[in-house]
C-alpha cells in the first residue's frame, strides 16, 4: 500500500516565502522589490534569506517613495519584467494610490488594449495588533472597487503558497492582500503544493442552514463560529471569497439557493463596504431566494482604536458572527 | 558651425507638422470634432523636433497630455493620432484615450500620462528593466516644469539615481503649470538645482533653438546609453497657445505673449536657414505643402473612421477576458 506523502509543518509566513522563492526560480524576469525586503529581511520576515540566495538586483531595498517603487513596478512591468511590489502595509499603499489606480488600473483601457501590466503588489492588511488607526485599516474593499485590477486575498496555508505564481501569470495587475494575523498562522501543506487558481472562491465548510461569506483574516474567526454554532444545532457553510475582483458570485448565490439565509463578514467599514456590494448582488440576482435580511458583521465606524479592547470591539469577532448568525438563523428573539 | 542642409531642412518640417497638425485640431476643435480636453503644443515644438532625434526605435517615450508632438516626430501616423483624437477605432489608442492618452506599440510610446508627475515613476521603471536585463536602451520621459512640484518628481529623480538606471528626464519648463507661474509655485526657481541635489548631471537649454535641444539630448543620451546613469534636461521654452481650449488666460498678459512671439522656434529656424543658404521659398513652400497634404490625409482618414460598436464597451479592460 502506498503511503501519501508526509505533510510539511509550516506557517503563511513561509509559505508565502516559499512562493516568492519559486517564482524568483522559475523566471529571471522575476524581482522583488519594497522596503525593508533585504537587508531587513522584511517587515514581516517573509522575505528573510532571500537577499543572501537572490542577490540585491533581484532583492531589492527602496527607499520610503511608495509612489515612486508602485510605479517602477508598474514600469518595469510595461518593460518585460514580472514585478513583485511590496509594500509594507495597505495603509502605506495610499502614497501610491495614484500609481495603482491612475496608472496600473487603466493603462491597458487608455492604450486601447495594446499594454498588458504582468504586475503582483503584495501588501499587509487588517487590526488585532494594537497598532492604532494608520496601521491597521482593511482598505482591500476599497481596491476591488477598481476597474483593470485584480484582488485575492489568500486566507490559507495552500493559497498563500500558491497565490503568487498565479498572480505572476495573470497578464493583468494584481494586489495580494496578507492580512498581518495571518503571517504566524500554523499547519500543514503537502509537499508538492503549487499555484492555484484565482479565480473561484471556495466552499470552506458545508452547511445547510446558513451561508457565512468571508475572505482574508476573518476566515479562521468564521470557521471558529460555524464550529460554535453546530454546537447550537445551526449548520453554517463558510465561503471564502478568495479573489475580490472579479467576485465569484455563483458560488456564493449556489450556497445561498441552498441555506436561504446569509450572512457576510468583512473586516472594511460597513458604509460603501465590500459587504454591501455582495448584499446588493444578491439582491439583484437572487432576492426570492431569501428567507431573511442578510446580515453584515463590519469593522465599527471609527478608525481604529490602541487599547486591545477597544479594538477587539471595532472588528468582527468570533462572538458578534455567532450572535449575527443566529438571528439571521431565526434563532434569536 | 555650418548646419547640415538636409538636416535643418528636416528639423525645419518636423516642426512645422507639428505646428500645422495642432493648428488643424483647434480648427476641429472648434467644429465639434474633437472633444475634451487639448493641450496644444504651439510654441514648443522646438523641444520634440529637436530632443527626438536622440532616440532609437528600441527606446522608451514616455510623455504628458500634451503629446501630439512627441508623438508625430516619434512617428506615430499623423492619421492614427488624429483618429485618436476623433475617438474613433482607428486611432493609434483605439479611441479610448483621445488627445491626452497617445500610445502606440509599435513605437514604443507609452502614453500621453495625464496626472501630472505620473509618468516619471514608471521611466524608473522602464529604465531599471533595461538595466536589470543588460539591454543598452534609454528611457525617454518628457514632463513639464509643474511636475517638479509633485512628490512624484522627487522620489523618481532619488530613485532613478541611486539604483543608476538608464532614465533621461526631459523637463519643459514653459514657464506655467496650467495658469500658475513657475515663481509662484517655487521656492527655488532654479530647477537643474533640484535635479542636482539627487546627484544627477543637469543642463538648462533653450528650448526654443531646436539645434540647441538636439545637440543637449544627443550627448546627454549617449551618455545615459553608456551607463552613466541617468541626466535631467530643462528646456526653457513658451506656449503661445491656452493651457486648453477653456482657458481665458487670465493669468499673464497679451504683451507677455506677443514678446515671446519674435522667439518662436519655426520662425527664427527658418530664417537661420535662410540667413545660411541652406532654404528658400520655393522650398520652404514645398515643405509645407508636403506637411498640409500629410495632414489633410490624417483628417480624412480621422473622417472615414468608425465608431466602436458600444457592445465592446467592456473590452480591454483586462487583458482576455470582459469587465
Amino acid at each position: 500500500m502506498n503511503e501519501a506523502p508526509a505533510r510539511i509543518r509550516t506557517t503563511y509566513r513561509e509559505a508565502l516565502r516559499e512562493a516568492l522563492r519559486e517564482a524568483l526560480t522559475r523566471d529571471e524576469r522575476v524581482f522583488l522589490m519594497g522596503e525593508d525586503v533585504g537587508r531587513y529581511g522584511g517587515s514581516y520576515a517573509v522575505s528573510k534569506g532571500l537577499l543572501a540566495e537572490f542577490g540585491e538586483e533581484r532583492i531589492r531595498d527602496t527607499p520610503l517613495s511608495e509612489s515612486a517603487f508602485v510605479g517602477a513596478g508598474i514600469g518595469a512591468a510595461l518593460n518585460g519584467m514580472l514585478p513583485i511590489v511590496e509594500v509594507m502595509t495597505v495603509n502605506f499603499s495610499l502614497l501610491a494610490l495614484d500609481q495603482i489606480v491612475n496608472n496600473a488600473a487603466t493603462i491597458r483601457h487608455m492604450s486601447g488594449g495594446q499594454f498588458s501590466i504582468p504586475l503582483v503588489i503584495r501588501m499587509a492588511t487588517g487590526a488585532g495588533r494594537q497598532l492604532a488607526a494608520q496601521h491597521s485599516h482593511s482598505f482591500e474593499g476599497w481596491y476591488a472597487h477598481i476597474p483593470g485590477i485584480r484582488i485575492v486575498t489568500p486566507a490559507t496555508l495552500e493559497d498563500a503558497r500558491g497565490m503568487l505564481w498565479t498572480a505572476l501569470l495573470d497578464p493583468d495587475p494584481v494586489i495580494l492582500f496578507e492580512n498581518a494575523l495571518l503571517y504566524n498562522l500554523e499547519g500543514e501543506l503537502a509537499p508538492d503544493a503549487g499555484a492555484v487558481d484565482i479565480d473561484r472562491a471556495a466552499v470552506r465548510r458545508a452547511g445547510e442552514d446558513l451561508t457565512l461569506v468571508t475572505y482574508g483574516g476573518s476566515l479562521g474567526k468564521t470557521l471558529e463560529a460555524a464550529a460554535q454554532l453546530a454546537g447550537q444545532g445551526v449548520s453554517a457553510e463558510v465561503i471564502d471569497l478568495r479573489t475580490l475582483r472579479p467576485l465569484d458570485m455563483p458560488v456564493v448565490l449556489g450556497s445561498l439557493s441552498k441555506t436561504h439565509r446569509m450572512v457576510i463578514v468583512d473586516e472594511g467599514w460597513k458604509s460603501g463596504s465590500l459587504a454591501g456590494e455582495i448584499m446588493a448582488r444578491v439582491m439583484e440576482e437572487a432576492f426570492y431566494d431569501l428567507d431573511a435580511p442578510i446580515a453584515r458583521v463590519c469593522s465599527a465606524e471609527v478608525p481604529i482604536p490602541y487599547p486591545k479592547h477597544l479594538e477587539d470591539a471595532a472588528i468582527p469577532q468570533v462572538a458578534t458572527i455567532v450572535e449575527s448568525a443566529l438571528r439571521t438563523a431565526g434563532r434569536h428573539g | 558651425m555650418k548646419l547640415d542642409r538636409d538636416l535643418g531642412r528636416s528639423l525645419l518640417k518636423e516642426m512645422l507638422r507639428i505646428r500645422r497638425f495642432e493648428e488643424k485640431c483647434a480648427e476641429l476643435y472648434s467644429a465639434g470634432k474633437i472633444r475634451g480636453f487639448l493641450h496644444l503644443y504651439i510654441g514648443e515644438e522646438a523641444v520634440a523636433a529637436g530632443a527626438m532625434r536622440a532616440f532609437g526605435p528600441e527606446d522608451a517615450i514616455l510623455a504628458t497630455y500634451r503629446e501630439h508632438g512627441q508623438a508625430l516626430v516619434r512617428g506615430i501616423p499623423a492619421g492614427a493620432i488624429m483618429a485618436e483624437m476623433y475617438g474613433k477605432v482607428e486611432g493609434c489608442s483605439h479611441g479610448r484615450g483621445g488627445s491626452m492618452h497617445i500610445f502606440d506599440a509599435a513605437t514604443r510610446f507609452y502614453g500621453g500620462n495625464a496626472i501630472v508627475g505620473g509618468g516619471l515613476p514608471l521611466a524608473v521603471g522602464f529604465a531599471l528593466a533595461d538595466r536589470m536585463m543588460r539591454r543598452p536602451r534609454v528611457t525617454a520621459c518628457f514632463f513639464g516644469e509643474g511636475a517638479v512640484a509633485e512628490g512624484e518628481f522627487h522620489e523618481s529623480l532619488n530613485l532613478a539615481s541611486l539604483w543608476k538606471v538608464p532614465a533621461l528626464f526631459l523637463c519643459e519648463n514653459n514657464l506655467y503649470a496650467m495658469g500658475t507661474a513657475l515663481e509662484r509655485s517655487e521656492a527655488d526657481t532654479d530647477l537643474c538645482e533640484k535635479a542636482r541635489s539627487y546627484k544627477m548631471p543637469a543642463r538648462s537649454v533653450d528650448g526654443m533653438d531646436v539645434i540647441a535641444v538636439k545637440d543637449a539630448t544627443a550627448q546627454a543620451a549617449a551618455e545615459v546609453r553608456a551607463g552613466g546613469g541617468p541626466q535631467f534636461l530643462e528646456f526653457r521654452t513658451y506656449r503661445f497657445r491656452a493651457h486648453s481650449m477653456f482657458d481665458a488666460e487670465l493669468y499673464r498678459t497679451k504683451a507677455e505673449v506677443e514678446q515671446w512671439k519674435p522667439r518662436c522656434p519655426i520662425l527664427t529656424f527658418t530664417n537661420r536657414l535662410k540667413a545660411e543658404g541652406l532654404i528658400d521659398e520655393p522650398a520652404l513652400a514645398a515643405i509645407e505643402a508636403e506637411v498640409a497634404d500629410e495632414i489633410a490625409r490624417a483628417v480624412a482618414f480621422a473622417e472615414a473612421g468608425s465608431w466602436e460598436p458600444v457592445e465592446n464597451l467592456a473590452r480591454d479592460v483586462y487583458t482576455g477576458r470582459a469587465a
